[in-house]
C-alpha cells in the first residue's frame, strides 16, 4: 500500500527545504566562530567575538538590552498565561454562552492583524491617551500579542482532560477553588508550561511592535541588534545571533518535550 | 486551528457560571490594547497632519486623496492618479504571492512526505521544520543579508565552483526580498498542509489506484480536493505577513524594493514623518487582508460543499 503515499522527488524536495530552512543558521553560526575582524574573510577559529559580546566596547549597551528584553518576556509571558488559562478555562469549560464566538476571535486578534497594523496601532494608542513609550508600553503590548500563542497549548491541554476528574473531586466535597488547585492545576501544567515558554520566545523575537512603542533610548536586544546591523554586520553581531539561536532552540525544545511528556502521561 | 473545542461546546460545563468573569481579563487587555486601538487608528487615518508629525483633530480625508490622487509638484494642476503608492501597493502583492507560490511548491511535497512517514517518527520532522519559525525573524533576516552580499559566502561559493565569474549583486533587489520572504514563511505553509495530509483517508488513494488511476491523476482528483482546507490556510498564512513584512524588504531590499511594511514605517519616523498618512496605508492594507480572509473563507466554504 505504499504506492499511494509515495511519490518520486519528494524526498528530494523536503532535504531542499530543511536546507533551506538551516543553512543560514548555520552560516552564521559558523561565522560567529570566525577569529578574523572582517566578516568576509575566514581567519580562523576562535571564540573572540564571544568573549567581545560580553567584554566588547558595545558590551555595556547590549547587556542592558538583554535585560529589558528578559525581563519584559518575563512579565508578559507571565501574564499572558494567566489570562489565556482563564480564558482556556471559559472557552472550554464553560459551556455554550452569548459571546463565546466574540471571545474566540477576540483571542486570535492578534494573529490575524499584521504585525504592523498592530504596531501603529498601538503607538497611535498610547500617543493619544498620554502615556509615554518605554518599558510599560512595550510590556503592555508583550502581554497582548502573547495571549493567543499562550492559549493555544493550553486550550489544547484542558481540551484532552476530561471533565470528570475535578467533579469526583467536587462530589468528595472539594471546593471548586480545591478541585482547581488539587486537580486540575496539575494536570494543566505541561499545557501552562509549554504556553508560557512559547509566549516568552514570542516576546523575546518581537521586533517590528517593540519597534514602534519602545519610545527614545530604550532598547530591547532585536532593536539593539537592528540599529547596529543598519550599520554594517559586525562580527559580534554574528556571536550574539548565535546565542539567541542556542536560546530559542533550547526553550523550543523544552516546550516540545514537556508537551510530550505531558501527552504521554495524559490521564 | 489547534485552540479550538473539538465539538463539546455545551457538554463540559464546570465553569459555566464562571465563563465571563474568566475572560474579562481577555476582554480588557485585547479589548483596550489591540481592538481600541485598531478602531483608534481608523479615525487617526481621517485626521489632519500637523507639521510636527502630531496630528490636528479635524476631520479629511486628506491623507486618503495623498495616496490616490496627485495635483502635481506645486498642487495646482488637475487631479490624476497617483501611482507611486499603488505601485508599491501592486509590489508588496506580487512579492507576496509569489513568495506564497513558491512556498506551495516546496512546501506541500515536504507536507506530504512528513505525513506519509512512520507515526513515531513524524514528530521529529515536523519538529525541524518548527525549529527555524521560532528562531527570531531578525537573526534570519540577518543571516540572509550576510549570506547574499556582493562579497557573501553564496557568491563565493558560485565563483569557486566557476559558475559565475564576478559577484552577483543580489543584495538591495526584489529578488533578494522574494528570498527572504520565502524564507521567512516557508514553515507556515507546511505546518497546516501536513495537518490536512495527515487526516487523509488513504484508502481512498488506493481505491483510485484500483480504478486504474495514475499516480498523479490520484493526487489531482483525490487528494488535492480532500487537502484542499489545509492549502487554504497555508496560503493566508504565508500571504498575509508577507503582504506587510518590514524586515525582509528593509533589510534585504534597501531603496529599490520598497513594501507597504517600510512605507508604513516611514511615516511613523521623526519630524519627515505623517501619521493620519501611516494610518490610512495601514487601513487600507487591513482592508487587503481582510479580502485576501473573505476570498480565503468563500474558497473554503466552496470546497466543503
Amino acid at each position: 500500500m505504499k504506492g499511494v503515499r509515495h511519490y518520486p522527488g519528494f524526498l528530494a524536495i523536503t532535504l531542499v527545504c530543511l536546507a533551506v530552512l538551516y543553512v543560514p543558521l548555520l552560516v552564521v553560526a559558523v561565522y560567529s566562530f570566525n577569529a578574523s575582524t572582517s566578516i568576509t574573510k575566514w581567519g580562523g577559529f576562535s571564540l573572540r567575538w564571544y568573549v567581545d559580546v560580553f567584554t566588547g566596547p558595545e558590551a555595556e549597551r547590549f547587556g542592558l538590552a538583554t535585560w529589558n528584553s528578559l525581563t519584559i518576556a518575563l512579565i508578559a509571558a507571565s501574564i499572558a498565561t494567566a489570562v489565556a488559562m482563564s480564558a482556556a478555562l471559559a472557552m472550554i469549560r464553560g459551556g455554550r454562552f452569548r459571546g463565546r464566538g466574540a471571545s474566540y476571535a477576540l483571542i486570535n486578534l492578534p494573529l490575524m492583524v499584521p504585525e504592523m497594523v498592530v504596531a501603529v496601532a498601538t503607538l497611535i494608542f498610547f500617543t493619544t491617551i498620554g502615556l509615554t513609550t518605554g518599558y510599560l508600553t512595550i510590556v503592555l503590548a508583550h502581554i497582548t500579542f502573547c495571549i493567543p500563542f499562550a492559549y493555544l497549548p493550553i486550550a489544547a491541554r484542558l481540551s484532552g482532560i476530561e471533565d470528570s476528574y475535578e467533579q469526583a473531586a467536587r462530589d468528595l466535597y472539594a471546593t471548586r477553588w480545591q478541585a482547581f488547585r488539587l486537580v486540575l492545576l496539575p494536570l494543566l501544567g505541561p499545557g501552562l508550561m509549554s504556553g508560557w515558554l512559547l509566549a516568552f520566545i514570542i516576546s523575546l523575537d518581537d521586533f517590528i511592535i517593540t519597534n514602534f512603542v519602545k519610545g527614545a533610548g530604550m532598547e530591547t536586544l532585536p532593536t539593539a541588534i537592528f540599529g547596529s546591523v543598519k550599520q554594517g554586520i559586525k562580527p559580534n553581531i554574528m556571536a550574539i545571533s548565535s546565542l539567541m539561536l542556542l536560546v530559542s532552540i533550547l526553550f523550543v525544545s523544552l516546550s516540545y518535550i514537556i508537551n510530550r511528556r505531558g501527552r504521554r502521561a495524559a490521564p | 486551528m489547534a485552540g479550538l473545542p473539538r465539538d463539546e461546546a455545551g457538554t463540559a460545563a464546570s465553569y459555566a457560571s464562571l465563563a465571563r468573569p474568566l475572560l474579562l481579563p481577555t476582554w480588557l487587555i485585547i479589548g483596550v490594547f489591540l481592538l481600541l486601538p485598531v478602531l483608534l487608528m481608523v479615525v487617526y487615518s481621517f485626521l489632519t497632519k500637523e507639521f510636527r508629525g502630531g496630528v490636528e483633530w479635524t476631520f479629511t480625508l486628506a491623507a486618503y486623496e495623498q495616496f490616490f490622487v496627485t495635483r502635481g509638484l506645486f498642487g495646482d494642476e488637475p487631479p490624476s492618479i497617483e501611482w507611486t503608492y499603488i505601485i508599491i501597493f501592486w509590489r508588496s502583492i506580487w512579492q507576496a504571492a509569489l513568495a506564497t507560490l513558491l512556498c506551495l511548491v516546496i512546501g506541500f511535497p515536504t507536507a506530504w512526505f512528513i505525513a506519509t512517514r512512520p507515526p513515531q517518527s513524524r514528530g521529529i520532522w515536523l519538529f525541524l521544520i518548527t525549529i527555524p519559525y521560532w528562531v527570531n525573524l531578525l537573526i534570519r533576516t540577518v543571516s540572509l543579508r550576510f549570506i547574499l552580499r556582493d562579497n557573501g559566502p553564496l557568491n563565493d561559493a558560485l565563483i569557486v565552483t566557476g559558475l559565475i565569474d564576478a559577484p552577483l549583486p543580489i543584495l538591495n533587489s526584489d529578488v533578494a526580498v522574494q528570498i527572504g520572504l520565502f524564507y521567512s514563511y516557508l514553515p507556515f505553509m507546511v505546518l497546516p498542509i501536513y495537518a490536512a495530509v495527515e487526516r487523509f483517508e488513504f484508502a481512498l488513494s488506493e481505491a483510485a489506484a484500483d480504478l486504474y488511476a495514475n499516480r498523479w491523476q490520484v493526487m489531482l482528483h483525490v487528494v488535492l480536493p480532500a487537502v484542499r482546507p489545509g492549502i487554504l490556510a497555508g496560503t493566508i498564512l504565508v500571504f498575509i505577513p508577507a503582504l506587510g513584512a518590514f524586515l525582509a524588504p528593509d533589510l534585504l531590499g534597501g531603496a529599490k524594493a520598497f513594501m507597504i511594511g517600510s512605507l508604513i514605517d516611514e511615516q511613523f519616523r521623526g519630524s519627515q514623518g505623517n501619521w493620519p498618512f501611516g494610518a490610512a496605508i495601514s487601513v487600507i492594507l487591513m482592508t487587503l487582508v481582510l479580502i485576501a480572509l473573505f476570498i480565503q473563507a468563500r474558497a473554503a466554504s466552496r470546497g466543503a460543499s
